[in-house]
């Protein structure tokens, strides 16, 4: 959802996006001294949190395009500059409620201020994209009996599955395994998944039904560890990492 | 990338949460149907090249009691070697620690869902006298079911009828092994079935509302024997006589089965009140006595659930040799008839 960027003048820097994956637990780079693992670690923050961020002071701060994305954008950085993150302690509360707090202190004090946002600072060779995340809150507004609170949530957990989503479909373009891709978009994905069968995929693609098995199954196993992975890389503990998978999909990990 | 909807959500969280069989012989095709304790996903064996049903211990469900009774339940069923019950082909453990058994993938309908298609008594009478037969196998065994249902009854594609579900299944006394005759001792916790109605509780009440026996729904778990699964069968026996899922009250009795139409013979209905009596010792004693019971009134037998008069008796009698009678009659009109053309 980063990639492309439809509103350069509000992008933070320029295009693209160098920071390698990480599997890391957070806390581990945020506090790190290395400035190289530090930006890996923020790095996959920002990934699963820029977006609902946007939205959450969007729809919880009532502001408008412009001004949320400046929030977001001149919160990460600040949050990059000043290391907000490394003061987070896991046992008092989820990051997501502590993330949410930093935000709403945040944007708070901005307009007490009324201070002009300073943009950049750690963060200007990172692209948000604004744009495409202003048409999803358009076509998909808020529903009227979720909370700002909860609606945050809910978009962080949609954050998490889309970006494993998309990291499956590189992964399996990577490895040459496109069709594998695509059996798991359309069976998946689509909403009309219950008009879908193995059978008419075999027959749409050309493969045999044990085929198409055998690839839906290899995708669900590669997706499961690709959003525990991407799970991990946004939480900063283990036990918080357990205490989210057991909350989020209900599962025990070790 | 396409935006995820809150249900493509859900289902993603679902496909998520689908268990690896990859360090086994299994390929997962799909998810059949999930449980307090578990889910039920319909594989392929790779070694044997044929289709099985593997249950796997819910993701959510990660505390000991559930483990061993998981475990339990596939001993449970491995020692019950009977044509009425799924046979279990495997049991293991997946990469993340939770426990699955493999078994035989039987395709058809569920009780309920056989109750919609088949109208005659009969039939369902004879259907519901192979579940006798492979609870009281069970019995037999030491084994009772404590949750007997429609929903956990399945009728296959050739007729054959298997009873399913030994999760919450109470090993008797009566076993040569004394290990094995312990109850779980298990926290009172409630769980929903995919269906989202209450169902199998652990611990002090054990089973599903509609189902259960007077014992069970007081939590007086040492009273619970076969006469609990009895009771069971008996409500079991009142919905195929009268497709109502629940016997309604009227007071503290239930609403009689002949009020749902005269094709309900009183035989059948007293079979059925003595399944379902409130006290274990008005009951039958066994599933296989019911079984009997069952088996007579099917073959038009006076049953012992029902004391008969002397107008039935020869009601009876006389609904089963209407040949004979037929000819009597005939005999006895043939000789009126020469009686009064000689007498003329």
């Amino acid at each position: 959802m980063r990639n492309t960027k439809t509103d350069p003048d509000t992008d933070i820097g320029g295009a693209g996006r160098n920071f390698p994956q990480t599997s890391r637990s957070a806390i581990i780079g945020v506090r790190s001294d290395d400035p190289q693992l530090r930006q890996r670690a923020f790095a996959a923050i920002l990934d699963s949190y820029w977006k609902p961020v946007y939205k959450y002071i969007r729809i919880k701060w009532n502001a408008d395009n412009e001004d949320a994305k400046d929030f977001t954008q001149a919160f990460f950085s600040s949050a990059f500059e000043k290391n907000y993150f490394a003061d987070y302690d896991f046992a008092k509360a989820r990051f997501q409620t502590f993330l949410r707090t930093c935000v709403d202190r945040y944007v708070a004090n901005q307009r007490k201020a009324e201070h002009r946002l300073k943009r950049g600072g750690g963060l200007d060779h990172v692209s948000l994209d604004f744009g495409h995340a202003e048409i999803e809150l358009a076509q998909h507004p808020p529903a009227p009996d979720l909370s700002p609170e909860q609606y945050f949530e809910r978009e962080w957990t949609r954050n998490l599955f889309t970006l494993a989503v998309e990291a499956l479909h590189t992964k399996c373009a990577a490895s040459g395994n496109s069709t594998r891709f695509l059996l798991f978009e359309k069976y998946e994905l689509e909403d009309s998944v219950n008009t879908v069968s193995y059978d008419s995929l075999a027959r749409e693609f050309g493969l045999t039904t044990t085929t198409v098995t055998n690839h839906l199954a290899a995708a669900r196993r590669e997706f499961r560890k690709i959003l525990l992975t991407k799970l991990r890389d946004a939480t900063f503990s283990d036990e918080e990492f357990r205490n989210q998978a057991r909350q989020l999909l209900g599962i025990e990990v070790k | 990338m396409k935006w995820i909807s809150d249900s493509r959500l859900e289902h993603l969280r679902r496909v998520a949460l689908q268990p690896d069989f990859s360090a086994t012989k299994y390929e997962l095709v799909r998810e059949l149907a999930t449980g307090g304790m578990g889910t039920v996903y319909l594989a392929q064996d790779r070694e044997l090249m044929r289709e099985v049903a593997i249950k796997v211990l819910n993701a959510s469900a990660t505390d000991d009691d559930s483990h061993r009774r998981m475990l339990r339940e596939a001993h449970v069923i491995a020692r019950l070697e009977h044509p009425g019950i799924v046979p279990v082909h495997d049991v293991g453990t997946l990469p993340d620690d939770r426990i699955y058994y493999a078994m035989k993938y039987v395709r058809g309908q569920r009780l309920d869902e056989y109750v919609r298609d088949v109208r005659s008594v009969q039939e369902r009478l004879r259907k519901f006298q192979s579940v006798c037969d492979a609870v009281a196998f069970a019995h037999a065994r030491g084994v009772v079911h404590r949750d007997l249902k429609p929903q956990n009854i399945m009728i296959g594609s050739f007729g054959e009828v298997l009873v399913l579900d030994w999760g919450v299944a109470k090993i008797t006394r009566e076993v040569a092994d004394p290990s094995e005759a312990e109850t779980l001792k298990i926290s009172l916790e409630k769980h929903r079935t995919a269906e989202g109605d209450e169902t199998t509780t652990q611990g002090t009440v054990i089973g599903t509302r509609n189902y259960m026996s007077p014992e069970q729904a007081h939590g007086n778990t040492s009273l619970v024997d076969q006469r609990s699964d009895v009771f069971s069968l008996g409500v079991i026996l009142y919905y195929l006589l009268t497709n109502e899922p629940a016997p309604p009250q009227t007071g503290s009795s239930f609403r009689r089965p002949r009020q749902y139409g005269s094709h309900i013979t009183k035989q059948a209905e007293a079979v059925c009140f003595r399944a379902m009596a409130d006290h274990r010792s008005d009951r039958y004693a066994s599933a296989k006595e019911l079984s009997e019971d069952v088996g007579r009134l099917v073959d038009g037998h006076p049953v012992s659930a029902y004391r008969e008069g002397a107008a039935e008796k020869l009601l009876r009698w006389a609904g089963k040799n209407k040949f004979l009678i037929l000819l009597v009659l005939s005999y006895l009109l043939m000789r009126i008839i020469l009686a009064f053309s000689s007498g003329r």
